[in-house]
C-alpha cells in the first residue's frame, strides 16, 4: 500500500499555501528570529540566553504553534468546508491520505519552524555552533511529533485549533516546564532531549533522557497517526439535520 | 449489473430516528428519492455512499457493504448536497485530479470525456471559485463520472440550477440511466422526480411511504381528499351546484369564499371550470387550502 500520493500532496499544498491562513505560518518564526537578533544586539548578562530562548520559547511555543496552525489546516480545513468528501469518495486508502497529509504538514513545519530555529541559533550564537545545529535537529524531530498529534486532533474533533492551542499553552507551555512528571509526556521535551544530544548544553534542560525521548516520541507519533487513520476511515456525513 | 440492496436499514442520531427500517432494492435506471426536507433522504444517500454507518440493518452495493470500504468508490460516484469543490483549482484540474485519485489509466482523456458529458468544456480552465452554483454542480458531476461508475448518487442535484441547466442535467441523468447505470437522486420537488424517473421511493419522516412506479403514486397523490377555497361571482349558487358533484364531499359558505372539501383532488380540479361555465358563474379564485408537499406526503403515509 503506497504511503504517499502525489495528487493528494499537490492538492494539500495548494490548499494550505493558497489560503490567507498561510501568512500566519510565518508569524511565530519571525518573532523568534526578531527576538534573537534584538537580544544579540543588546548583549544580555546571562551567557546561556540562546539556549533558554531558543530551547524554552522555541520548543514549547514557536515550534508547537507553527505545527498547530499547519497540522490542523492540512486536513482540518478540508473537513470544515466539506471538500474532504472529494478525496474520500475515491478508493485511495485512508492510510495513504493521512500519511501524505502528515508528510506535507511536517515538511512545511520544518521550513517554517525548524529552519528559523537554525537561523535564530546562528544569529544568537554567532555561527554554526553545536547549539545551533542541535536546536535544528531537535526542531526537525519536534515537527514530526507535533504534526502527528495535530493531524490526529483535526480528524478527531472539529475544535482542533482551540483544543490544540489549549494543549500547547497549558501542557507544553506551563505544565511541562514547571511540573517534572508532565515532561515524560511532552513533545517539546522529546525535541529538547534530541537537541541536547547534539548540543550538550546544560542550559537546554531537557526533562527526559535521549532514550526515553526517542522511544516515547516514536510511540506518540505512530499512535497518533494510527488513531487518525482509524478516525478518517469512519468519517461520517450528517444529513437531514436532526 | 450493480444494484443497491437495503435490508431493514435504520439510522439514528442520538435518540432521533432519521431513517427507520427501510428495505428496498435499487436496480439500473433512474430512481428518484422523493420526500420533504428532513425526511431522511440525505441520511439514506450517505449510508448508500459509505459516508454513514447504518445503525441497524444491512446495506450492500454490488454485494459489498459500503461502510468503511473505500474500494466501493470504483463503482460509485457521489454528489453530496453541500456545495463543496476546491475553489482554488480550475474545473479541468479538479476533474483530472479526481481521475488520478480514482486510478484512471489515462486521467487527461477521462477528464475530457467527463467534462464533455456535462457541457463544461468552455469554462473548464477557469477557477472553480469563479463558477456559478449550477456550473459548480456540473463540474462536480463530471468529477463523480470521471471513472465511469456503475452507480451515481446525487443529493438534491438540481438545487441552484437555472431551467436550462436543469433540463440539461435531467437529460444527462436520463441518458446515463438508459445506458444501464444505477442513478439515484433525491429531491423534494415533485415535478423533478416526475420528469426524470420511472421508479420512485417516497420517504416521509424516515420511513418509506410509497415505492414503485411513478404513475401509480401520482394517482394516489391526485386522488387524495383536499380542501379548496373558491371565490366566484355567486358563491351561494356555485356551492349548491358543487354539492351535487361526486368529487365533492362538503361545501361551506364563509366570509372568505366557499370552502370546498373534495374527495378527489384530480377529479375536482378537472370538474370545477366546466361546472362554473355551465352555470354561468364567473370563477375569481381557486386556491388549494393545504397545498404543501408535507400534506401530500402525510396523506401518502396514512393511505
Amino acid at each position: 500500500m503506497p504511503v504517499y500520493n502525489r495528487t493528494v500532496a499537490a492538492i494539500t499544498l495548494r490548499a494550505a499555501l493558497g489560503r490567507k491562513r498561510a501568512l500566519l505560518f510565518a508569524v511565530p518564526p519571525l518573532i523568534l528570529i526578531g527576538v534573537s537578533a534584538l537580544l544579540r544586539l543588546s548583549h544580555p548578562a546571562d551567557p546561556a540566553w540562546p539556549a533558554r530562548i531558543l530551547g524554552d520559547f522555541g520548543f514549547s511555543v514557536v515550534l508547537p504553534l507553527t505545527a498547530l496552525i499547519i497540522g490542523t489546516s492540512v486536513l482540518g480545513a478540508e473537513i470544515e468546508d466539506g471538500t474532504i468528501v472529494q478525496l474520500l469518495a475515491t478508493p485511495v486508502p485512508r492510510r495513504t491520505i493521512i500519511l501524505t497529509k502528515f508528510v506535507i504538514a511536517t515538511a512545511a513545519t520544518m521550513v517554517f519552524a525548524a529552519v528559523p530555529e537554525l537561523v535564530a541559533g546562528l544569529i544568537a550564537t554567532g555561527g554554526a555552533t553545536r547549539l545551533a545545529v542541535g536546536l535544528f535537529v531537535g526542531a526537525l524531530a519536534g515537527a514530526v511529533i507535533y504534526n502527528a498529534l495535530f493531524v490526529c486532533l483535526s480528524v478527531a474533533t472539529t475544535r482542533a485549533l482551540a483544543l490544540g492551542l489549549f494543549y500547547v499553552l497549558l501542557w507544553e507551555g506551563v505544565l511541562a516546564n514547571f511540573v517534572g512528571g508532565a515532561r515524560i509526556l511532552s513533545a517539546g521535551h522529546y525535541a529538547l532531549a534530541l537537541a541536547n544530544a547534539v548540543a550538550r548544553d546544560p542550559a537546554l534542560k531537557p526533562g527526559v533522557n535521549l532514550t526515553t525521548s526517542v522511544v516515547m516520541g516514536a510511540i506518540v507519533t505512530v499512535l497518533a497517526l494510527a488513531v487518525a487513520v482509524r478516525k478518517l476511515a469512519s468519517f461520517s456525513l450528517r444529513g437531514d439535520a436532526a | 449489473m450493480t444494484s443497491v440492496e437495503l435490508d431493514s436499514v435504520s439510522h439514528w442520531y442520538g435518540n432521533v430516528v432519521a431513517v427507520n427500517d427501510i428495505t428496498m432494492t435499487i436496480g439500473p435506471g433512474v430512481t428518484g428519492l422523493l420526500g420533504p426536507n428532513g425526511a431522511g433522504k440525505s441520511t439514506l444517500l450517505h449510508m448508500i455512499g459509505g459516508f454513514l454507518e447504518p445503525s441497524r440493518g444491512r446495506l450492500t452495493v454490488g454485494g459489498s457493504p459500503s461502510w468503511r470500504n473505500p474500494d466501493i468508490y470504483r463503482q460509485i460516484g457521489i454528489i453530496t448536497e453541500r456545495d463543496s469543490a476546491y475553489g482554488f483549482l480550475a474545473g479541468a484540474e479538479f476533474v483530472r485530479a479526481t481521475a488520478r485519485l480514482q486510478g484512471c489509466p489515462d486521467p487527461a482523456a477521462a477528464a475530457r470525456r467527463a467534462i464533455g458529458l456535462v457541457d463544461m468544456v468552455g469554462p473548464m480552465n477557469r477557477r472553480i471559485s469563479t463558477y456559478s452554483k449550477g456550473m459548480r454542480q456540473r463540474i462536480r458531476v463530471a468529477a463523480a463520472l470521471v471513472h465511469d461508475p456503475e452507480i451515481l448518487l446525487l443529493d438534491e442535484p438540481f438545487n441552484g440550477m437555472d431551467p436550462r441547466q436543469r433540463l440539461h442535467m435531467m437529460d444527462l441523468l436520463g441518458r446515463l440511466g438508459a445506458q444501464g447505470r444505477t442513478i439515484v437522486f433525491s429531491s423534494h420537488i415533485l415535478e423533478e422526480v416526475e420528469q426524470l424517473s420511472g421508479t420512485i421511493q417516497v420517504m416521509v419522516a424516515g420511513r418509506l411511504a410509497a415505492s414503485g412506479d411513478f404513475r401509480a403514486i401520482r394517482r394516489l397523490m391526485t386522488s387524495r381528499p383536499h380542501v379548496f377555497v373558491v371565490r366566484s361571482g355567486d358563491d351561494r349558487r356555485l356551492g349548491a351546484a358543487l354539492i351535487g358533484r361526486p368529487a365533492v364531499n362538503g361545501v361551506e359558505l364563509t366570509p372568505k369564499g366557499l370552502q370546498v372539501r373534495a374527495s378527489d383532488y384530480g377529479a375536482f380540479s378537472a370538474d370545477i371550470a366546466g361546472l362554473a361555465r355551465d352555470e354561468g358563474i364567473r370563477l375569481r379564485e381557486l386556491l388549494p387550502a393545504d397545498e404543501s408537499l408535507e400534506s401530500v406526503f402525510a396523506y401518502l403515509v396514512t393511505s
